[in-house]
C-alpha cells in the first residue's frame, strides 16, 4: 500500500521548509533509516530519514521547492503497484507532480511562491520571485559575491542594473593613515552565508518583537570545578565531563519548578512544554547553532554529557539530524573559554529564556569575614516579559544558584 | 586624402578595376550612352566602349541572367540594377542562380557577377519604388550582402567584391550618393564581411549600417552634447555578417539599439539582436532596442513619408530609453 510522505514539522515554529535535495531518486529503493532527502528548515539544513522501507515511486516536489509543513512530498510504496496520485494526495496536492520528468529550475522555484523574507540568492535560475536584476547585474554580482537581495534596483520597476551592483562594489577609498608605513588591507565583500543569514532574520525578529530584561548573578563556582576535577581525574580522556555539563543539567532541574521559564508564547497563550529540552549553543566557522539535549532534566549527567558530546560534533561537522536541533525550549550560551566576565543573550525564539554564561575567574572573595581566593562565575538571564516577570527569574536563578553551588545533588 | 561623394567613390572603383582587368563588363539599364540613371558611369562608355559598358533592355531577369552567364563563362560582370525594388523580378537569378550555381555544380564552376541595386527611401518614389529590402537577400546562403555607409567603405568593398570569387550584391543608398566622405589617394581594399566601429563611444552600442550610419552618427552628435557617448557600428556587409566587432562593444556597454531602414519585423535588427542575446545574455543590461521603418508600404507624401522611416530623433529617443 503507497504511503505519502509529507513535510516534516521539525520545530515548534516551523511552518515550511525548503526541500534542497532529493538524496533518493524516483524508482529508487530506500530502507527504513535511510536518508530520504535534505530539507533545510530556518535552522539549518537537516537530512530527513524514511520512517519505512519501499520504494520511492513519485517525487511530489521538485528540488529546491519551498513546501509547507505537512504537505505531501513524496510517495513510497513497492515497485509495481499502481500509483493513483489522486486517491492519495487529492486534488489539492501538487498541481504538478514531478513524476514525468523535473522541470527547469526556475519553473519549480515558481511553482510555490516565496514570501518577502524568501532570499536565498543561489545562481541564475534561483531567483527569489519579485526581483529584478539584468543578466549582466545578474553575472557580476554571482561573479563578486554580492546578494542581489541586498541592493535596490534604479532601473524599470526596480530593476537592478550593472551601475547598481558597481555601485555596490565600489569600496569607499581608504582615508589616508597616519601609520603610512603599512598599507590597509584591501576591503572585502562576503556574501552572507545561508547561515548568517538565518541567523540575523532570527535575532532581529526576536530582539525587535521580545521584550527581554535581564538579571545577573555572580555564582560560587569553586564546588563545581572541585568536583568536575574529582571526576574527570577518574574518567577516560574522551568521556571528560566539561563545565557546561554541570550547568545544562543545573539548569534543567531549576526549570523543572519554573515552567513558566520552559515556555512559548503562541497568540494569547503560554505554552508550557511538557519536555525540559536545553538548547546548548555551538560556535561555528560561519555562525552559531544550538543543538538539543533532550530531557536533560532526566538523564544522569554522564548520559547527558556523552550524548551532548556527540550532537556537538555532528555539528561542528555540518552533519545534524533533525533531532539535533529542534525543540529546545530553553537555551544555554557558554561563553566561559573566552575570559570573559558576563554577557547578555538574545533569547532564541520561540523560547522564553536564555542563559548566558561567562568564565570562571579566579579573584578574592570574602568568606566568613576572610578574604580568600575563590572561584566565580558571572550567569545573565534573559527573559521574554510577557512570559515572566523579574522577581520569578530571579527566583529561578536561586535555584540554578543552588544547584551549581552544590553540584553533588546533579549526580544524585 | 581626397573629399568625395559616394557616387564618386563608387564610380572610381569601377573604373579602376576596368582599367585594372578587361574582363570586369558593366550591363545595365542606361548605363551606357546615358551614363547611368544616377550617373555612376558617366564617360564610361566613351572610354571603356560599347563592348564592355553594355546597355540592356529594361528586363532584370536579363541583366543578371546574362550577368551570371557571362560571369560562368570567366569574365567579371558588374550589373546594375536601377533600383533593389526590380531584382525582385530577378529573383530567381539572384537567389536560385547566382547564389546557388557553384554549391550545387559542386565548385566546377564559380559566380563573380557583383549585382548593383539602389535601395532606399526618402525620395518620394511611391511605396514600390523606396523599399529598403536589403534583409530578404541576407537571408540566403551562397549571396553576399555588401551595403557601405561611407565613400571609403563604398569604393574599397566595391573593389573586394569584384575581385572576389562569389555573387555579391552591393547595396547602394539612393539617398547617399551626393554624400561626401575622405578617400585615400592610394589604392586600398575594404574586406568584405568585417564590421567597423564608426565612432567610439562607451555607454550604449548602436549597429547601424548604409543611410542609417549616418543617422546614426548625427545621433551621436546630439547625444554627446547630453554627456552620452554611443559606440556605433556599421556592418558594412550582412552576410557574412561580422558580430564580433558588435559583441565586444556590447560586452563594455551591456545596451544596444539597432538600426534599419527596412522594416522592423523579420529585419536585420532582429537578426543582430537574438546573435546578442545568444552570444552575450549575460552582459545585458537593458531591453535591446530596434529602431526601424514603421510596418506599412512607404507613403508617397513626403511628410509622411518622413514620419515612416527611421531618422535621427528617432535614435536619439531609442538610446535614451535604454540608458
Amino acid at each position: 500500500m503507497a504511503t505519502v510522505i509529507n513535510m516534516p514539522k521539525l520545530g515548534f515554529d516551523m511552518a515550511e521548509g525548503r526541500l534542497i535535495r532529493w538524496v533518493k531518486a524516483q524508482d529508487e529503493a530506500v530502507q527504513k533509516g535511510e536518508v530520504l532527502a535534505e530539507i533545510e528548515t530556518d535552522k539549518a539544513t537537516v537530512e530527513v530519514e524514511s520512517q519505512e522501507s519501499g520504494v520511492v515511486r513519485v517525487h511530489l516536489v521538485a528540488e529546491n521547492s519551498l513546501v509547507p509543513v505537512g504537505s505531501p512530498i513524496a510517495i513510497l510504496g513497492t515497485a509495481d503497484e499502481a500509483i493513483d496520485l489522486e486517491a492519495l494526495v487529492g486534488k489539492s496536492g501538487p498541481a504538478r507532480p514531478a513524476a514525468a520528468k523535473p522541470a527547469a529550475p526556475q519553473a519549480q522555484t515558481a511553482a510555490v511562491p516565496a514570501g518577502p523574507h524568501e532570499t536565498e540568492a543561489e545562481g541564475d535560475g534561483n531567483l527569489p520571485a519579485g526581483l529584478r536584476a539584468t543578466p549582466v547585474a545578474r553575472r557580476l554580482a554571482r561573479e563578486r559575491g554580492l546578494d542581489l537581495n541586498s541592493l535596490s534596483g534604479s532601473g524599470p520597476q526596480g530593476r537592478i542594473l550593472k551601475s547598481d551592483v558597481e555601485a555596490a562594489l565600489i569600496a569607499p577609498a581608504p582615508a589616508p593613515s597616519l601609520q603610512a608605513a603599512r598599507p590597509a588591507a584591501a576591503t572585502e565583500r562576503v556574501q552572507l552565508s545561508k547561515l548568517r543569514a538565518i541567523i540575523g532574520r532570527r535575532m532581529t525578529a526576536s530582539k525587535q518583537s521580545l521584550p527581554h530584561f535581564y538579571l545577573t548573578a555572580d555564582l560560587d563556582a569553586g564546588p563545581l570545578m572541585a568536583l568536575r576535577g574529582d571526576l574527570n581525574s577518574r574518567m577516560p580522556q574522551d568521556q571528560q565531563f566539561s563545565v557546561n555539563d554541570f550547568l545544562v543539567k543545573s539548569a534543567a532541574l531549576a526549570l523543572r519548578e519554573f515552567p513558566n521559564l520552559n515556555a512559548s508564547l503562541e497568540g494569547e497563550e503560554i505554552v508550557r512544554h511538557g519536555q525540559i529540552n536545553i538548547g546548548v549553543a555551538v560556535a561555528m566557522d560561519d555562525g552559531l547553532l544550538t543543538v538539543v539535549a533532550r530531557e536533560a532534566d532526566q538523564k544522569p549527567l554522564r548520559t547527558l554529557s556523552a550524548e551532548l558530546r556527540q550532537v556537538v560534533a555532528r555539528a561542528r561537522e555540518g552533519r545534524v539530524r533533525p533531532a539535533d536541533i529542534e525543540g529546545s525550549t530553553f537555551t544555554v550560551s557558554n561563553l566561559g573559554m573566552f575570559q570573559l566576565d558576563q554577557f547578555t543573550a538574545i533569547i532564541n525564539p520561540p523560547e522564553a529564556a536564555i542563559l548566558a554564561v561567562g568564565s570562571v575567574r579566579q579573584e578574592p572573595v570574602v568568606v566568613d569575614g576572610q578574604i580568600t581566593i575563590g572561584q566565580r562565575m558571572r550567569v545573565t538571564l534573559s527573559a521574554d516579559h510577557r512570559v515572566t516577570d523579574g522577581a520569578e527569574a530571579a527566583r529561578w536563578l536561586q535555584v540554578y544558584r543552588s544547584y551549581v553551588e552544590h553540584p553533588v545533588h546533579l549526580l544524585v | 586624402m581626397a573629399v568625395i561623394t559616394m557616387r564618386e567613390a563608387i564610380s572610381q572603383a569601377l573604373w579602376e578595376e576596368m582599367e585594372r582587368d578587361e574582363r570586369v563588363i558593366i550591363l545595365g539599364e542606361e548605363v551606357g550612352v546615358w551614363g547611368g540613371t544616377y550617373a555612376v558611369t558617366k564617360g564610361f562608355y566613351d572610354h571603356f566602349g560599347p563592348e564592355r559598358v553594355r546597355d540592356t533592355p529594361i528586363a532584370e531577369s536579363v541583366i543578371v541572367g546574362a550577368a551570371n552567364g557571362a560571369a560562368m563563362a570567366g569574365l567579371r560582370p558588374v550589373a546594375e540594377l536601377m533600383t533593389i525594388n526590380f531584382a525582385f523580378l530577378a529573383m530567381d537569378q539572384i537567389v536560385n542562380h547566382a547564389a546557388k550555381l557553384r554549391y550545387m555544380f559542386g565548385g566546377q564552376m564559380s559566380v563573380p557577377v557583383v549585382i548593383r541595386a539602389v535601395s532606399g527611401g526618402g525620395r518620394q518614389l511611391g511605396a514600390t519604388h523606396s523599399q529598403t529590402p536589403d534583409a530578404i537577400f541576407a537571408h540566403f546562403p551562397g549571396l553576399k550582402v555588401v551595403a557601405p555607409g561611407t565613400p571609403h567603405d563604398a569604393k574599397g568593398l566595391l573593389k573586394a567584391a569584384i575581385r572576389g570569387e562569389d555573387p555579391v550584391l552591393f547595396i547602394e543608398h539612393a539617398t547617399l550618393y551626393q554624400f561626401r566622405g575622405e578617400v585615400p589617394d592610394q589604392e586600398y581594399l575594404e574586406p568584405i564581411g568585417v564590421s567597423k566601429v564608426q565612432r567610439p563611444g562607451s555607454d550604449v552600442t548602436v549597429v547601424a549600417y548604409s543611410k542609417t550610419l549616418q543617422h546614426s552618427l548625427q545621433a551621436a552628435e546630439q547625444l554627446a552634447q547630453e554627456g552620452i557617448q554611443i559606440e556605433i557600428v556599421d556592418l558594412r556587409s550582412l552576410r557574412p555578417l561580422d558580430m564580433g566587432p558588435v559583441l565586444e562593444s556590447f560586452k563594455r556597454t551591456n545596451r544596444a539599439v539597432i538600426v534599419e531602414e527596412g522594416w522592423r519585423s523579420y529585419g536585420v535588427g532582429a537578426e543582430v539582436a537574438a546573435r546578442i542575446a545568444e552570444e552575450a545574455f549575460d552582459y545585458l543590461d537593458a531591453p535591446i532596442r530596434r529602431v526601424a521603418q514603421a510596418e506599412v508600404p512607404l507613403p508617397y507624401n513626403q511628410a509622411l513619408e518622413q514620419m515612416a522611416l527611421p531618422q535621427v530623433d528617432d535614435i536619439v529617443s531609442a538610446v535614451r530609453e535604454v540608458l
